[in-house]
């Protein structure tokens, strides 16, 4: 499937929960006076499908040695992971409103050790594949048939050590691991097709071994048709989501300005809390 | 000394089922008794430094001790973020081991030769760097680094160095061995350069100058206490590494004696200037152009008792 062919994603309405997730964003968005909006958006509901459907996990008992491993290798994304794993108890949801601030284990990009739930500090792009396909390797030697989900941006996967990560995940047909791009299209700078294209991306995944889903990554269906089991053939499982940078807050979708945003006057937060209700 | 430790990765395996062993496309026949005797833990990846140390650490994340080779230079500065991110911030206990430390790779010019390792590893917090004299001294170094907590970087020298470790030496990751007890002069050397101040020694105590040795193998953590347990009557101290003078054992060396007020009237520091070695040939020659070998460091402590 060509990317001209997916559905366009905002086409999709959200449903309650979605939108209490991304409240729940803009609330910590708030409170630590900044954050990768855009970013976190586009990714709540691969994370909210992969938390509510497809992954096994214990909220209040974080490293549970059966649980599926989620790494979030775009950490700038984390708002929408801090979310998730506030909606699940892995904190309180209370604490969301410290992001960034002094004190507060909720930091601008997460770090293991630190936030209940966080496998890995992300922040650096380029990382998480590799550390992925590390933790794959460790669990098939330990018999585990525990799974493992790497999320990337598209930006991210510029770095050539994705690439790296991606020969090394096709020739150990490392089929409990799942690599997810985010494919909203903007980078920091600006369009991905003008940036760094990434076109033809699923024949890129292929050629390195894996099985290549490619759904619009807010589609719930979708996300929980293709994460629900690994590739029947053994290979690495590569889901390329199509989303919405911004998705939720119609004025700051599909624009690279919302990126990242610090100092967001009050009256726009407001504007975002309505905005969210309309879509 | 390369063989030594790889040996011992494969016993360490045999005794641990934590240990795993991950190389970089590295020389035919690499620990072939490993790969066909324990197949499951032996890893040869590609030419992919940052894939192979990422991986590394998300095998560390699930309870396993990787022992990661290949050449210094490329398991440092290529994949330095994922050192700095993936092991040494989240404290995991993966092994590097730099093959051809310093200027063994002579003949093979600047992209191979492994001369700020030492310093850009002991920036990173968590953090170990240990550069042994010879074979036997690391196959104690290897017995410890098993169950040493947090990522450690052992640099290599070339192999068929002179053995001047001892057993009796009591060798412990962190703890500075004193070869040769000061007079007015004591010299702080790491690694092979250990030997070459030993025989600088020997030569200067014909000539009735008495010059300690201190062997600081472990360059971080830095025993300082054993520094400041020779200072008493030292004249001149003077530290030889085989690295750049920026950043590695002698700057850990003046640091340590900054901070604890120890310093003595001189110091000298010797290593390779701050820039890219031009020559080639073998290591022995580069060695002497820079003064690092044992004739060079006893000229120096000559030059800097005299002055």
């Amino acid at each position: 499937m060509n990317t001209a062919s997916m559905p366009t994603p905002a086409s999709t309405s959200l449903d309650e929960r979605s939108r209490r997730l991304r409240r729940m964003v803009i609330a910590a968005l708030d409170g630590g006076g900044r954050g990768h909006l855009g970013s976190s958006m586009s990714l709540i509901e691969i994370v909210r499908v992969l938390y509510d459907d497809v992954m096994s996990h214990r909220p209040a008992e974080p490293r549970w040695e059966g649980r599926d491993r989620f790494i979030l290798s775009k950490g700038h994304g984390c708002l929408a992971l801090y979310a998730v794993l506030a909606d699940k108890g892995y904190f309180p949801e209370a604490e969301l409103v410290r992001f960034c601030r002094a004190g507060s284990y909720l930091g601008g990009h997460p770090e293991a050790g630190k936030v209940p739930g966080v496998e890995a500090s992300t922040g650096a792009l380029g990382h998480g594949l590799s550390i992925g396909v590390g933790a794959a390797l460790g669990l098939r030697l330990k018999r585990s048939a525990a799974r493992v989900f790497v999320a990337m941006g598209d930006g991210e996967i510029n770095e050539g050590s994705v690439w790296e990560a991606a020969m090394a995940a096709g020739k150990h047909r490392l089929s409990s691991l799942t690599a997810l791009v985010d494919y909203n299209k903007i980078q920091s700078y600006g369009f991905v097709a003008e940036v760094q294209p990434l076109e033809p991306l699923a024949d890129k995944w292929r050629a390195f071994g894996f099985a290549v889903e490619e759904i619009d990554g807010h589609n719930l269906a979708a996300l929980r048709r293709v994460l629900a089991t690994p590739d029947a053939e053994g290979r690495p499982k590569a889901v390329i989501c199509h989303t919405v940078k911004g998705r939720g807050v119609p004025f700051a979708e599909n624009d690279p300005d919302w990126h990242h945003k610090s100092r967001i006057p009050a009256p726009q937060i407001a504007e975002m809390y309505a905005a969210l209700e309309t879509v | 000394m390369r063989k030594t430790s790889l040996d011992m990765v494969f016993e360490l395996a045999r005794r641990d089922p934590r240990v795993v062993f991950i190389g970089s496309d590295l020389g035919v026949g690499t620990l072939d008794g490993m790969k066909k005797e324990l197949p499951e833990r032996f890893f040869m990846e590609g030419v992919a430094e940052q894939n192979v140390i990422g991986m590394a650490a998300g095998m560390a994340m699930e309870g396993f001790i990787p022992y990661v080779n290949t050449i210094a230079t490329f398991l440092t500065r290529r994949c330095y973020e994922q050192v700095a991110i993936d092991l040494c911030l989240h404290k995991l206990p993966v092994r590097l081991i730099g093959s051809g430390g310093g200027m063994v790779y002579a003949p093979l010019g600047p992209t191979h030769l492994a001369v700020e390792d030492i310093a850009i590893m002991r920036a990173l917090p968590n953090m170990t760097v240990v550069a042994v004299s010879d074979a036997a001294e690391m196959t104690r170094l290897m017995g410890q680094s098993l169950d040493w907590p947090g990522p450690l970087y052992i640099r290599l020298g070339k192999g068929g160095d002179r053995v001047i470790s001892r057993p009796d030496d009591d060798f412990c990751i962190g703890r500075a061995i004193l070869r040769r007890p000061p007079g007015a002069v004591l010299v702080v050397a790491t690694g092979i350069a250990t030997t070459q101040a030993l025989e600088a020694a020997d030569t200067l105590a014909a000539e009735g100058i008495a010059c300690g040795v201190l062997h600081m193998h472990t360059v971080k953590p830095l025993d300082v206490a054993a520094l400041r347990a020779q200072m008493d009557g030292v004249r001149l101290l003077v530290t030889v590494e085989e690295h750049t003078i920026v950043g590695g054992l002698g700057a850990a060396v003046l640091e340590a004696l900054a901070d604890g007020d120890l310093a003595p009237p001189r110091i000298r520091r010797l290593g390779i200037p701050d820039a890219f070695v031009k020559d080639y040939g073998s290591q022995e020659h580069l060695l002497a152009g820079f003064g690092l070998d044992a004739a060079g460091i006893a000229r120096t402590i000559r030059a800097g008792l005299s002055q």
